[in-house]
């Protein structure tokens, strides 16, 4: 189960809420250094950037996996579906203590274990490999299951982007997270409107979707996928869900999955949060332009960057 | 597995390789409660319909979703399960392709998949339900071991290994019910090691799938015009068993590989390039479905029309002689 002690009216929350401010800062912050390290060869920097606050809320705030560690089965599991988002992920496991700040320099340098599209390295924190999109809710979809046959109380978390949304597989995967009931099961929207071809708006339509995925049997939530705050509370579970997970394993439904009531009745209806962020988040150059879908960050622009950053804390750190 | 005799070999024929696919999986999912077997509305078609009522808790049905159910087989697999997949050869082998690549190949996780009915076995029903493509295919992902069983004794001895092998596996069954036996008594199987059905000194014979059976009667045949013909159940494709062959070329003056799949790819290019690193070897003929989609008709009927039944083989044997001044 992910950490929930927390009540969201409490001193202790804006503490939290702060803590997850300044670790997003220093995600940015690493990611740019990796966009730097990845010099002429680009990076994609505008999804890395859309779900910087996405990352942060669940690594600090919402999963146990940093407290728990890789090695322990307890750990809540996230798939990064949108692989491409790696800088991002990266980012996040360095300031989760998975890697070291100094591995920023490996991003995309040949022979190293942190390229373009994460592979799976379960010492670096990493679970799974992707950046095929489409792929990782289906992923998803078994793992849940799996968890939930070992009687874990863990929650699994996939983000996927919504021009990844355009994938076939990814509308069957949410058919069976419904299907199979699995409310341990969370999918984040990471829907910064664009994709590598333009706004999703002129590609693929995906408006309303959290009514599309609300009507294959899911729960949504939308929110601003870049206020700490909203996200925390989203990605929160109810205690009514919290339930519903003891009980499904209390009730052995595991042992008979495919016909168990307590996967039928709609009682365990997965999670998506609909977060509406804006790619190329943080930075003037890039916020809402797509030209930085991937692209090299020069020198100047690096430093821009940062100082942008430092802005944003109120001091300058170099 | 129950001991092989000629009675029990009978029984699993009369079956059919689909059927006795599903018997193995359910076999084995009794011993072993961390085996999962998820079908793509094929239940009845992979002989796992039973397994829905008897351990519910061991199969899921993912619906016509092949790309879904190959992830969802990663997700759980990640997690320890041994799991099983199984859909008709085309979409187990093309429709999740990519997935199959990512999840088994590149991040090495471990599934066995069965392709249903793959080669011919559908021909009438046209060329979206037959598999001409899938060991070139599959064997063409690093990671995955491809295997075709001569009959439906070795459908389980190649499940068995299977469940006992690191790597994924993807395992190629043909024919139908009642398909002819190659094996009567248990005999020694190992993915990627070959099996010397019958000896002989002047020419060898290839084949994996429901081939050998009739590899074996074409061997029969020619050895009443003189000519002993040694047979290769070469089941597994890929790791392909290069030293069996390497090491069965000496006195041979042909080579032909038969196979109930296309030219390319397959069988006969995994020989080919093996004969190709050898400063000389024998001929080489290969004996396929050609690389086309041609007009849907039963199986009984398209063997025979591309040269894989016993007549087609020896004819092609016969004509090589003939051109070769033999």
């Amino acid at each position: 189960m992910a950490d929930m002690g927390i009540d969201t009216n409490g001193g202790d929350f804006a503490k939290t809420l702060d803590s997850i401010r300044a670790h997003a800062l220093s995600m940015r912050r690493h990611a740019l250094r990796m966009a730097k390290a990845a010099g002429g060869s680009a990076s994609h920097f505008g999804g890395s950037m859309s779900m910087i606050e996405i990352l942060a809320t669940l690594y600090f705030g919402i999963m146990n996996t940093a407290r728990l560690g890789m090695d322990d089965p307890a750990r809540d599991r996230l798939i990064l579906s949108k692989g491409h988002g790696a800088m991002g992920y990266y980012a996040a496991l360095i300031e989760a203590g998975f890697m070291s700040e100094s591995e920023c320099e490996d991003f995309e340098q040949d022979f190293k274990a942190l390229p373009g599209h994460p592979v799976m390295n379960r010492e670096k924190g990493i679970e799974f490999t992707c950046g095929s999109l489409g792929m990782g809710l289906s992923i998803g979809v078994g793992l849940s299951i799996a968890c939930r046959k070992k009687g874990l109380k863990n929650r699994v978390f996939v983000i996927l982007g919504d021009g990844e949304c355009d994938e076939g597989s990814v509308w069957e995967a949410f058919m069976a997270g419904a299907q199979f009931g699995l409310s341990n099961l969370t999918a984040i929207i990471d829907k910064n409107g664009f994709q590598l071809g333009g706004r999703t708006s002129d590609i693929m339509r995906m408006d309303n979707l959290a009514e599309r995925i609300s009507s294959f049997g899911w729960d949504t939530a939308e929110c601003d996928g870049h206020d700490i705050e909203a996200l925390y509370k989203a990605l929160s579970v109810s205690e009514e869900r919290a339930g519903k997970f003891a009980d499904s394993e209390a009730d052995g439904a595991m042992d008979g999955i495919a016909e168990s009531s307590a996967f039928r009745d709609g009682s365990g209806r997965p999670l998506a949060i609909i977060a509406n962020t804006v790619k190329g988040k943080g930075f003037s150059f890039s916020e809402g332009n797509n030209a930085w879908h991937h692209a090299i960050l020069s020198d100047s622009q690096y430093e821009t960057a940062l100082e942008e950053l430092s802005s944003d804390l109120g001091s300058v750190e170099k | 597995m129950n001991e092989i005799t000629s009675k029990y070999a009978r029984r699993l024929s009369r079956l059919g390789q689909r059927a006795v696919f599903g018997m193995a999986v359910m076999d084995a999912a009794k011993e072993n409660p961390n085996l999962m077997a998820l079908v793509a509305d094929v239940a009845s078609s992979a002989g796992l319909e039973r397994m829905k009522s008897e351990l519910p808790g061991q199969i899921l049905d993912t619906g016509i979703a092949e790309q879904n159910m190959m992830g969802m087989a990663a997700g759980l697999a990640s997690e320890g399960f041994e799991v099983v997949t199984a859909t008709f050869a085309p979409f187990q082998s093309m429709r999740c392709l990519e997935q199959i690549r990512v999840n088994f190949g590149y991040m090495g996780l471990k599934v066995i998949m069965a392709g249903l009915a793959s080669g011919v076995a559908y021909g009438e029903l046209g060329y979206t339900h037959c598999c001409i493509e899938d060991v070139s295919i599959m064997r063409s992902i690093p990671g995955i071991a491809v295997v075709s069983p001569a009959d439906c004794v070795e459908v389980v001895k190649a499940f068995e290994a299977a469940l006992k092998d690191e790597t994924s596996v993807y395992i190629r069954l043909t024919g139908k019910a009642n398909t002819p036996m190659v094996y009567t008594e248990d005999y020694d199987f190992k993915i990627g090691k070959g099996v010397i059905l019958r000896e002989g000194g002047d020419i060898l014979l290839i084949t994996n799938g429901l081939t050998v059976h009739t590899c074996l009667e074409a061997a029969d045949r020619l050895a009443g015009s003189g000519i002993s013909a040694e047979v290769i159940n070469m089941h597994t494709v890929k790791p392909f068993d290069s030293e069996l062959l390497k090491s069965r070329l000496a006195g041979k003056s042909l080579v032909v590989t038969i196979e109930e799949h296309e030219l390319i790819g397959g069988l006969g290019d995994a020989v080919a390039a093996c004969l190709s690193e050898l400063s000389s070897h024998p001929r080489l003929i290969r004996i396929g479905h050609p690389n086309a989609y041609g007009k849907a008709a039963h199986q009984e009927a398209l063997l025979p029309f591309y040269g894989l039944d016993a007549n087609g083989i020896i004819q092609k044997i016969v004509d090589s002689s003939t051109s070769l001044g033999a």
